[in-house]
């Protein structure tokens, strides 16, 4: 195998393995900030023993994702220096700005999240959850930035030619406002909180099977299939958004994903299916017309096909329409789950749905999954381009790296990365499994509550 | 000598980042290094916790100064991330290791568990501060580089003896400065112990500075250049002996905090006398020194390092204000609650 397919590979294992963390991160963050707030508001212990369960998940996310992340800042350098040579003044900023903005507010404010509790009082609690929120959510913004000038990029012109041509910014506001960026954030901030909202649905699904801490799992129902299904429905739009921003941008990517490949105008959406790239045609449940409709809403409107692009040109077509269709199938199941789930608990009968409840209890693989696709989707779509229309992805590798230097680190990244999912997910299954801890129910030192207010503790 | 354009702007703030991460990693890095000393499972605990709330703030100044450099010097980021490419990678599984380390150590008793996270995270820091060390001594020493300014030597060539010497110094400094932070956060049986080890890091360290200042004297002589010809300059080195006198004499009195202020001092002062004899040059090439890396022909477009200059001007002060008010929070010694790692 060569250095470009070993290097495409890495990266897709590092940024896919750093995935699974920072949307849960995300997510639960705006968990904990909803937990926190309601117990500030109701006084119900309940809730701060909510906080603090998820408060150690979080922990448990937030350290992988650290971990993990600082590969990626890396690797950039290591595997892709050409492609850092080229980008640098562009794309580098918006990495800069992630760690002064929001790396030192999350991981800052992180500490008064995890240990602080005896040591401040409940309101600078709450404001330190807050903050740790909002640098996750400022940290997704800067590299969504980031991903999405690779996407569409905007406010640069181009210096020197040849090896030594580079991007040169020309206008900071244009580069972080390109044409993808506000729709592309939206689409993963609303993957991250459908992350936080389905794990915190699982997590008290499987407590109301079991019959375990019963309390505890329906008020975390409760918060976990609101924000599940506002989450799970803003994403839809998104998604549709998202999509005609493809369309009007990168129009390759859009014929790759639903596997057109001639203009059509009445161009039809395939509901389920497969791409036969030999008859070049998609194969499967088509609904006439609602690809033209959804792109650039009018039935009538035609759909550049991949023949319209140089065969060099095309992104790889089997694997894009799979990842986004998987992506699109997942998210709609997600929203009848979380509606039904919703319907449920409204009418109180959630509980005796057992069925309901062990689906509850798996649709956390659903934005995992769903989030993983969509990012393969998004990045194979963009292909053959690094930096769209800029820069091919042969041409960002580092030019000094062998295939055997890059085979040992995919080795021994491989092998980490197994090692430490599954620390992980023990450590998880084992604190899932132990529950939220009995002390949290009667909140003490600096946390306790007023004496009045224990005392007509019989009102909860 | 020293035009203040916004290139040296930069050159001088991508330092304050890795200084900043020299005092801040340095000592739970240390810490790391001292782990394995303690023997038994409450004292490891509390050597865990002294950090605990601060450690993945500490490491975010990597992050940003990589992020920092990538955007001022990107030719540096990608000579340097590329050229010392096994490296590195070596120096991610090392923080990988003991970043979750510290997370999963202690969530489970098994002896087994704590025993393996233990190690990894001992092991991962002296990893980590080893191959910091390494890394600075071979820019210090300069590394081959081609005219198109790309890495032209190899992995092996990057472990000769001078970078080693570096990278023990390192270690031993880390050492030093992860003792002494440790003296502040413990008392009793333990706060004993750390005096020793402090002690004797104190000198692993003093032995190994002297050894490292004879070398570059002796075979690195373009690292005293500037000094050479600005002879005020040598102020900043008798300001770096000092420092370092200073830190026995601030521990022999038992005025922990003091001896913690002087190791940083003494990384400050050691930086500066690193980074003015490096100016202009970011990477300096050898043999062929025209082909160097520096401040101009490695660094961003004018624009982009003036809209970084704002980013950092806004960003640097808040981010100043809430590392101290969290120091605060957590200042004194390590109490363990169930919260604790």
């Amino acid at each position: 195998m060569d250095v470009l397919i070993l290097s495409r590979i890495q990266f897709g294992l590092t940024i896919g393995f750093h995935y699974i963390y920072p949307p849960l991160s995300i997510g639960l963050g705006v968990m904990l900030v909803l937990m926190e707030a309601a117990w500030l508001k109701t006084n119900n212990p309940v809730y701060h023993q909510m906080a603090k369960f998820w408060t150690s998940i979080f922990a448990l996310t937030f350290a992988l994702g650290v971990a993990t992340g600082i590969v990626m800042e890396f690797e950039f350098g290591t595997n892709w220096a050409t492609y850092s040579r080229f980008v640098g003044d562009v794309f580098g900023s918006a990495l800069a700005a992630e760690g002064i903005f929001a790396f030192f507010l999350e991981s800052g404010f992180l500490a008064v999240l995890l240990f602080g509790w005896d040591k401040v009082s409940r309101k600078v609690h709450f404001f330190a959850t807050c903050m740790v929120c909002l640098g996750a959510h400022f940290s997704a913004v800067w590299i969504t930035v980031a991903n999405s000038w690779m996407q569409t990029p905007t406010g640069y012109k181009i210096e020197g030619d040849g090896l030594h041509a580079r991007a040169v910014i020309t206008s900071f506001w244009d580069m972080v406002m390109s044409p993808s960026s506000g729709d592309r954030l939206f689409h993963t901030l609303c993957g991250a909180w459908q992350a936080g909202a389905f794990l915190v649905i699982s997590v008290a699904a499987w407590y109301l099977l079991k019959k375990k801490h019963t309390e505890f799992a329906r008020c975390s129902l409760r918060i976990g299939l609101t924000v599940g299904l506002i989450a799970s429905l803003l994403q839809a739009v998104s998604g549709h958004v998202s999509a005609q921003g493809v369309a009007r941008n990168q129009p390759a990517k859009l014929a790759a994903f639903e596997g057109l490949y001639n203009t059509t105008s009445n161009a039809p959406l395939t509901l389920v299916g497969y791409v036969d790239e030999q008859k070049q045609e998609a194969i499967g449940l088509q609904v006439p017309g609602l690809l033209s409709f959804l792109a650039h809403d009018d039935v009538h409107a035609p759909v550049i096909g991949l023949n319209d692009f140089k065969p060099e040109d095309r992104p790889p077509v089997s694997s894009s329409f799979f990842f986004f269709h998987g992506m699109v199938a997942i998210g709609t199941a997600l929203i009848l789950v979380a509606a039904l789930g919703t319907f449920f608990s409204w009418r109180r009968v959630l509980a005796q749905k057992r069925w309901m409840l062990w689906i509850l209890v798996f649709s956390v693989l659903g934005p995992e999954l769903a989030n993983q696709m969509g990012w393969f989707a998004a990045e194979v779509g963009r292909q053959p381009w690094i930096v769209y229309g800029l820069l091919r992805t042969p041409e960002g590798l580092s030019a000094v790296v062998k295939a055997n230097t890059v085979l040992t680190s995919l080795v021994l990244f491989t092998f980490i990365y197994l090692l430490l999912f599954a620390a992980f997910i023990y450590l998880l299954n084992y604190k899932i499994q132990h529950g939220p801890h009995e002390d949290d129910l009667v909140p003490h030192g600096k946390l306790a509550l007023p004496d009045e207010l224990v005392r007509s503790k019989e009102r909860f | 000598m020293i035009t203040f354009d916004l290139n040296t702007i930069w050159f001088i703030l991508v330092g304050v980042l890795f200084t900043g991460y020299a005092m801040l990693d340095g000592f739970d890095l240390g810490i790391g290094a001292l782990h394995l000393f303690a023997r038994k499972d409450e004292e490891r605990r509390i050597l865990l916790n002294s950090i605990g709330p601060v450690w993945d703030g500490n490491e975010v100044w990597l992050v940003t100064g990589g992020g920092a450099l990538f955007a001022a010097f990107p030719d540096v980021y990608a000579t340097v991330f590329s050229g010392f490419y096994l490296a590195f990678v070596l120096l991610l599984f090392a923080l990988i290791f003991r970043a979750v380390a510290i997370e999963f150590r202690s969530k489970q008793p098994m002896r087994w568990w704590r025993q393996m996270w233990d190690i990894g995270f001992a092991a991962g820091s002296v990893l980590s501060a080893l191959l910091i060390g390494v890394a600075m001594g071979n820019i210090a020493w300069g590394i081959p580089i081609d005219d198109r300014g790309e890495f032209a030597g190899s992995f092996l060539g990057l472990l000769h003896p001078y970078p080693l010497l570096l990278g023990v110094t390192t270690v031993a400094l880390f050492m030093m400065h992860g003792a002494i932070y440790g003296l502040m956060k413990t008392e009793g049986e333990l706060h004993d112990k750390l005096r020793r080890w402090a002690m004797n890091s104190i000198i692993f360290f003093v032995v190994c500075a002297a050894m490292t200042t004879m070398a570059t004297l002796l075979y690195v002589p373009h690292m005293a250049a500037q000094i050479r010809s600005h002879p005020w300059l040598f102020s900043i080195a008798i300001a770096n002996m000092l420092c370092i006198a200073n830190i026995p004499r601030e521990f022999y009195h038992g005025r922990d905090f003091q001896a913690f202020l002087s190791s940083c001092l003494a990384m400050l002062t050691l930086m500066i006398l690193f980074g003015i004899n490096q100016y202009p040059n970011m990477v300096f090439s050898t043999p062929h020194p025209e082909n160097s890396l520096t401040i101009y022909n490695a660094a961003s477009s004018q624009k982009t390092l003036h809209i970084m200059l704002i980013i950092a001007c806004i960003g640097i002060p808040v981010v100043l204000a809430y590392t101290a008010c969290i120091y605060w929070i957590f200042r004194g010694k390590v109490k363990m609650d169930r919260h604790s790692y």
